[in-house]
């Protein structure tokens, strides 16, 4: 069993919590993820690590309440325990040779980027960070990044905040006016990491995106958090468990990893609705 | 007195019946039975069963002592040589193991040992009211990486020998491809809850949630004072065929949908963890893990399950019991048949139709058995012309597995081989000092008992190894 130290609610659908797992959190680097389930008969669900605290012995997670899981989680207190947490899974985000980088997150993506994003700056690269989001009411880790980013462009999609519009506009703008990088780093739904992979194509400028697809085991087992690589003509079969969940995103089929994250989508929303029903009649 | 001829009867769940539940199909003996099975048995001198055991189980010696009705006693000596005999008995390739040597079998059928195997250790199970003991320490502490077949069978004869020994397991429950591979209706998993049990009154400490390889190295047990470590990791990745439409929704590999089912009780009603149950199912290849996977569709509610297998029957890897029972229970076997694309659903006047890429059939050719090849089996050689579909709703893929890179990755000095298993001598020496491996992270995927009979010599090894030291 594993003890919740800390929660705190980011916005309405997005929850911090700070774990105890020492041997995780001595562990875990940037890009990285973890394995939870929350109770004994729960299904196991990946959630990448957003910060550790190798002396306390904790790892930071942040979740979207999206489905049964996610909302069972969130109905944890602060001292209650979760069933299981291992880690850290996938391989850590490449740091090495990256002088200037580029990190876009979208929505909860955000908080997978920012520790990427504080690694950079602890590496000494210059971090230009675009985040994006829905509305001001989803907003999170502005404060976080504003630290550890050289330049910060938040953007929120109906222009209730910052500036209106999408992560892809502000990043051409960038480009067009002769930015340069040597890496962009996005995070996020899978939509927006295929546009930030078009928006960059022109400009040559590399991109590795963070893949989340469903998984079960997450140790290299199952295969089913598999997806495709055009690599030299080929098509090329990897997964993200093991040799993600970073890919280079002009490779990565984004049409395929959208089609098979939908795989169990009508499934996924009637139980989040039971759960619901649930915790409403409780 | 004649002997019978035949083999007793294993009594099970009629056909029609367990086609639709998930409960145990063999039932096992009754005492009369066992004890009439027993008398079958020569009590042949120069005992060839015991050669033809991967662990060398005292195979007359046990059932002698059911010819007594001695059910305790023969569980002593099964024991002796052997950490999981409930799983065994229910899983072990028998026929081409020790009832393959039986003298019997020269003129009759081989005497049912694996039946009389696993009625013992369900007597014990069922009657046995002291706990294991665990036995004085001699000091050293051991790791194990998995807690598979091999690890289990490494652990429980180390801690019998007094070593103090940990087992780390990847997964939330101990057990490995006992618990996420084989299905409850062939392995109920309370029997492998039992055994874990049983090593841990023998002193033996389990860490689920602990990945060799990311939470903890190799190197790092050894600082930790752990003297010796077996690598028991098991297979990893799940092979694909690399034919067009594998990555459509409704393409499960083996691992994955077994799982699913498995591990995370997918089978049950209202399941935490989703499963596509229903409509009509393909399973790819021919060994235990297709029956397996065959079996557990069916369970799901498929009105049709297909097994489609490149050669023929006489080439078929898997058990010959799960075969029949496979076939009694109404899979429909394709062999001689490959798959060469798997078709699926596309609307392409509505491309939000929720069934746009979802499996709609699977594209085979017809074989016909050509010249022997290197593994000494008849080449499957693709008929031109013969292409035709089968309409089915999901695919499973249980084509084999490729050894999981974590530990390797990680652990400096180790040497894999070309498919990525860990190279080991005789004793399972690797070629790192005091670092032991054995079962499918060595072989490649094989059975159960082969990698308990690897779990059992590493053990041995690591006992002179640490004696010495």
């Amino acid at each position: 069993m594993y003890k919740i130290v800390r929660k705190r609610e980011l916005n309405p659908t997005v929850t911090q919590m700070e774990i105890e797992a020492p041997l995780v959190a001595k562990k875990a680097k940037p890009g990285q993820f973890i394995i939870l389930r929350v109770d004994e008969e729960g299904e196991r669900i990946p959630l990448t690590v957003a910060g550790t605290n190798p002396e306390e012995g904790t790892v930071k997670i942040i979740f979207q309440i999206v489905g049964a899981t996610t909302e069972l989680l969130n109905h944890k207190q602060e001292g209650e325990y979760i069933q299981d947490f291992a880690g850290p899974l996938g391989v850590a985000t490449h740091t090495e040779g990256i002088r200037k980088v580029c990190i876009v997150g979208g929505g909860v993506g955000c908080a997978i980027a920012m520790p990427v994003a504080q690694e950079f700056h602890r590496l000494g690269a210059e971090v230009t960070s675009i985040i994006g989001f829905r509305s001001k009411d989803l907003l999170i880790l502005e404060d976080e990044f504003r630290a550890c980013s050289d330049k910060l462009v938040v953007m929120t999609d109906d222009g209730s905040y910052a500036r209106h519009g999408n992560v892809t506009v502000p990043l051409k703008e960038m480009l067009e006016a002769g930015e340069t990088f040597d890496m962009i780093i996005t995070i996020g739904p899978l939509i927006m990491m295929k546009f930030v992979v078009a928006t960059a194509k022109p400009f040559g400028v590399p991109v590795t995106v963070s893949m989340n697809p469903i998984m079960i085991d997450g140790t290299g087992m199952c295969g089913g958090c598999r997806l495709t690589l055009n690599r030299d003509g080929k098509r090329v079969t990897k997964f993200a468990c093991v040799d993600g969940p970073d890919f280079n995103g002009y490779e990565v089929d984004f049409d395929e990893a959208m089609s098979r994250g939908r795989m169990y989508f009508d499934y996924e929303r009637h139980a989040h609705e039971e759960v619901c029903n649930l915790f409403k009649n409780a | 007195m004649a002997i019978d001829p035949k083999k007793h009867e294993m009594p099970t769940q009629a056909p029609e019946v367990r086609a639709h539940n998930f409960s145990e199909v063999a039932l096992g003996y009754d005492q009369e039975t066992a004890v009439a099975e027993a008398n079958r048995c020569l009590n042949c001198k120069n005992r060839p069963c015991v050669s033809g055991c991967p662990v060398n189980i005292h195979i007359p010696e046990f059932i002698a002592k059911v010819k007594e009705c001695d059910f305790e006693g023969a569980y002593q000596i099964i024991n002796q040589t052997s950490s999981l005999p409930a799983v065994c008995g229910r899983v072990c390739p028998q026929e081409s193991q020790c009832e393959k040597y039986c003298t019997l079998a020269k003129k009759f059928e081989a005497v049912g040992i694996g039946r009389l195997e696993r009625f013992v250790a369900d007597w014990h199970n069922a009657h046995a009211t002291e706990k294991a003991q665990a036995p004085e320490s001699n000091g050293h502490k051991v790791a194990i990486v998995g807690s598979g077949p091999s690890g289990l069978t490494c652990a429980g004869d180390l801690a019998k020998k007094g070593y103090k020994v940990s087992v780390f397991e990847a997964l939330h429950t101990a057990g490995g491809v006992l618990v996420y591979g084989i299905p409850e209706f062939r392995l109920p998993k309370s029997i492998v809850a039992k055994e874990v049990e049983t090593l841990k009154d023998l002193g033996v400490d389990v860490e689920t949630n602990v990945i060799i390889g990311k939470t903890l190295t190799i190197d790092e047990l050894f600082d930790m004072g752990y003297e010796a470590v077996f690598v028991g990791s098991g297979a990893g990745l799940p092979n694909f065929m690399n034919i067009p439409g594998e990555s459509l929704k409704g393409v499960y590999s083996a691992n994955e949908f077994l799982t699913r089912s498995n591990l995370m009780k997918a089978y049950k009603d209202d399941p935490k963890t989703p499963i596509m149950k229903g409509g009509s199912v393909a399973v790819v290849g021919g060994g235990n893990v297709a029956m397996d996977a065959a079996r557990t569709a069916l369970r799901l509610g498929a009105e049709k399950v297909y097994i489609v297998y490149r050669r023929s029957m006489e080439e078929l890897p898997a058990r010959k019991e799960e075969v029949e029972h496979a076939q009694e229970e109404g899979i429909d076997f394709r062999l001689l048949h490959n798959p060469v694309e798997i078709l699926g659903y596309n609307n392409p006047d509505d491309p939000r139709d929720p069934k746009n890429g979802f499996v709609s059939g699977i594209r085979c050719v017809k074989m016909e058995l050509g010249e022997p090849d290197a593994s000494g089996r008849r080449r499957p050689v693709a008929i031109p012309g013969s292409e035709f579909d089968l309409d089915v709703t999901a695919v499973v893929i249980a084509i084999g597995t490729s050894p999981n890179p974590l530990i390797k990755s990680t652990t400096k000095g180790l040497e894999v081989n070309s498919h990525g298993g860990i190279i080991v001598n005789e004793d399972g020496l690797t070629s790192r000092e005091g670092v032991y491996a054995g079962g499918d992270a060595v072989t490649g995927a094989a059975t159960v008992i082969s990698a308990m009979g690897a779990g059992k010599v590493a053990a041995k090894a690591i006992d002179e190894y640490l004696s010495a030291k």
